[in-house]
């Protein structure tokens, strides 16, 4: 752990029921998350993402494992004894209290003076924007007004670390937009550590600085989001975010060969044997003819999809891939079904998997 | 508006007032025509052998608080009568707060079940409500009298030497009272607390409240309409009881209810009766519309 660690779980099993039937959410996970950064939690229901976050927030006790907060255990600490504040993806406000209220409420919790709670209430108004409306009841608000209730509550005692759980899921998208950049925003003006738990992947990609991608309670990737869609390490990675195409090659340690004999470069530290390679379907060219040193394809479906043409391609292994390419206004570069075509990928493009 | 609208209107003002006749003569039947004639009755004075002489008088009321001295024929305050109002009003605090204090927890218990299981939880609570209340009441009697199940056991078990004495106390009244109306707190609780939403819980305790806090913070203001309704639902029949008191209290530990049934039965003084009863009515309204007040006063307050 160095100094710039705000979080880290160490070996963190969390195991439900007993016994033979227990399932464990989380599998031995390890991570650390720096400060001020906006770490998500990327993964599927069901992955572990969310108990990792109540372990954090201290709702639930680790099953094994050591839990940290800046360099100290509070494993065990209960949750109003750790500086940590959750924003509820059901935002959980207080119905009877009003919005300055909802948002004093930790502030009084923690004994501070009455002009200090009434300050940081109007800074945080001011800051989620809603000063006007500081005496509603929170259920005369909007969804979004909701939300930004909530991300107030949270950040007025100015926790060392604020966990979000899957606070945008309730809204719609225009509203979703709005409020990524908005958490954005919230973030690098508070320099707060957010660690933000999502299961879809366009919000994790846009906002995050690193993220940690999850799967049946175990940590799967840990990276930048670049790093995370260029670089999957594995198949379940690879195909959770962002579209794909997998095909079988065989490696010499340098060079990959793909059935059909075509061959590109290995990424540095390819072991040799059969691997499975994944390239994006935005890294496949085409040509209208398969040319020498291509490998070719025959064009099985096209999907108009505005800005892109999308192909769905047979090599002549059977293996289906798909390809996008940017449309042109015309259409008249499109290619037909039943062509027969040349496939190249962008070099470096591609990516040979763990498993 | 046209001619036509008016006369529409008047028809459907008219169909109004056509359709609510049969709820205005059970009004009228049950509920005003009976209470009309306990006004009049207590402004009567009492007839020889019990029913009312029709002569204004205002004894009835007078006797409430006020007793004429047989000597001199003036009036003093009737210090059993202030006991009586004094031990009812008490009694029924007392057994709301007691059904409150144990009718939380159970409401909370049943409320943060499994939904199968709750559904059992709340069936075995209304399981006393099959037998009648007088055998509830003696079965009571039973656990406490000086022989009963409860002393017989401290007994045996050398806790005490004497038996306690509780039944035919204040104290025998109150266990009573608090056993015969606690569903009456918990049904209402239940349903305030099952509308709770849990996360606010962890919404207290991460914004670092103790458990303390989250309880009189969150809990409480949140379920306070439950707590009204079942405040309401326990103390207004506990001011009126009758059956109660009678059986557990032994005559002597009387409450209104039961003056009030002297006044009708040996005391032959149906006016003082039916005075006794409306000040019932008056402290009950009284009562209700602090309780609404006070309910009222905390919703608006947010706007």
């Amino acid at each position: 752990m160095t100094k710039d660690t705000a979080v880290e779980a160490r070996n963190a099993v969390k195991a439900f029921g007993q016994g033979d039937t227990a399932v464990r959410a989380l599998d031995d996970v390890s991570i650390e998350i720096r400060k001020g950064e906006f770490f998500t939690l990327l993964g599927p229901s069901g992955c572990g993402k969310t108990t990792l976050l109540r372990l954090i927030a201290g709702f639930e006790m680790p099953t094994s494992g050591t839990i940290l907060l800046d360099g100290q255990d509070i494993t065990y600490l209960p949750p109003n004894k750790r500086p940590v504040n959750t924003v509820f993806q059901s935002y959980a406000l207080f119905p009877h209290l009003t919005v300055a209220q909802n948002i004093g409420f930790g502030l009084e919790m923690q004994g501070r003076p009455r002009a200090e709670v009434k300050a940081t209430v109007d800074r945080m108004l001011a800051l989620v924007k809603l000063e006007a409306l500081a005496s509603r009841k929170t259920s005369q608000l909007s969804g979004g007004q909701q939300q930004r209730v909530a991300l107030a509550r949270a950040l007025a005692p100015s926790p060392k670390v604020l966990l979000l759980d899957e606070p945008l899921s309730a809204l719609d998208l225009k509203l979703r937009r709005e409020m990524q950049g908005e958490l954005k925003r919230l973030q690098t003006e508070t320099g707060i550590t957010f660690i933000f738990v999502t299961h879809d992947q366009e919000e994790a990609l846009t906002m995050s600085d690193r993220i940690g991608v999850m799967s049946a309670g175990k940590l799967q990737q840990v990276g930048t989001p670049r790093e995370i869609y260029t670089r999957p390490l594995n198949r379940f990675v690879a195909s959770f975010i962002g579209e794909t195409n997998f095909m079988p090659a065989t490696s010499n340690g340098s060079t990959l060969t793909l059935a059909g004999g075509y061959k590109m470069p290995a990424p540095p530290a390819t072991k040799s044997g059969a691997v499975t390679v994944t390239v994006r379907p935005e890294q496949v060219k085409l040509t209208h003819t398969p040319e020498p040193g291509s490998l070719p394809a025959t064009v099985r479906g096209v999907v108009y999809m505005g800005t892109d043409m999308n192909y769905q391609l047979h090599l002549a292994d059977g293996t289906e891939i798909e390809a996008c390419v940017v449309s042109d206004v015309t259409g008249e570069a499109a290619l037909q079904a039943g062509q027969t075509v040349g496939v190249t990928f962008t070099p470096g493009a591609a990516q040979v998997l763990e498993d | 508006m046209s001619v036509a609208e008016k006369a529409q209107e008047a028809q459907s003002v008219r169909n109004g007032w056509l359709l609510s006749t049969p709820a205005l003569i059970i009004l009228t039947l049950f509920a005003v025509g009976p209470l009309m004639i306990v006004v009049v009755y207590s402004f009567l004075a009492p007839g020889q052998y019990g029913n009312v002489e029709w002569k204004l008088s205002l004894d009835g009321w007078r006797g409430i608080l006020w007793t004429k001295d047989i000597f001199d024929d003036t009036y003093g305050l009737a210090d059993a009568n202030v006991t009586i109002f004094w031990r009812s009003v008490k009694l029924s605090i007392l057994t709301t707060l007691l059904t409150f204090a144990v009718g939380f927890p159970t409401a909370w218990f049943i409320a943060t079940r499994p939904a199968k299981s709750r559904a059992l939880w709340l069936f075995l609570i209304t399981i006393p409500f099959w037998t009648n209340l007088l055998i509830r009441t003696y079965a009571i009697n039973e656990v406490i009298r000086n022989e009963g199940l409860l002393n017989t056991v401290l007994i045996k078990l050398g806790v005490i030497s004497e038996p306690l004495r509780i039944i035919y106390t204040d104290t025998a009244v109150f266990i009573g009272m608090a056993y015969v109306y606690l569903p009456l707190m918990v049904l209402p609780l239940f349903a305030a607390i099952d509308r709770f939403d849990m996360k606010l819980l962890e919404a207290g305790y991460d914004l670092y409240a103790s458990r303390m806090q989250v309880l009189r913070r969150v809990i409480l203001p949140i379920v306070k309409p439950g707590i009204i309704a079942g405040s309401i639902l326990v103390f207004v029949p506990s001011l009126g009881a009758y059956v109660t008191p009678r059986v557990l209290g032994g005559g002597k530990q009387m409450m209104i209810g039961n003056f009030i049934d002297l006044q009708f039965g040996q005391g032959r003084n149906w006016p003082l009766g039916a005075a006794l009863s409306l000040t019932l009515l008056i402290i009950v309204t009284g009562a209700l519309l602090i309780y609404v007040k006070y309910a009222n006063r905390d919703v608006s307050n947010g706007h």
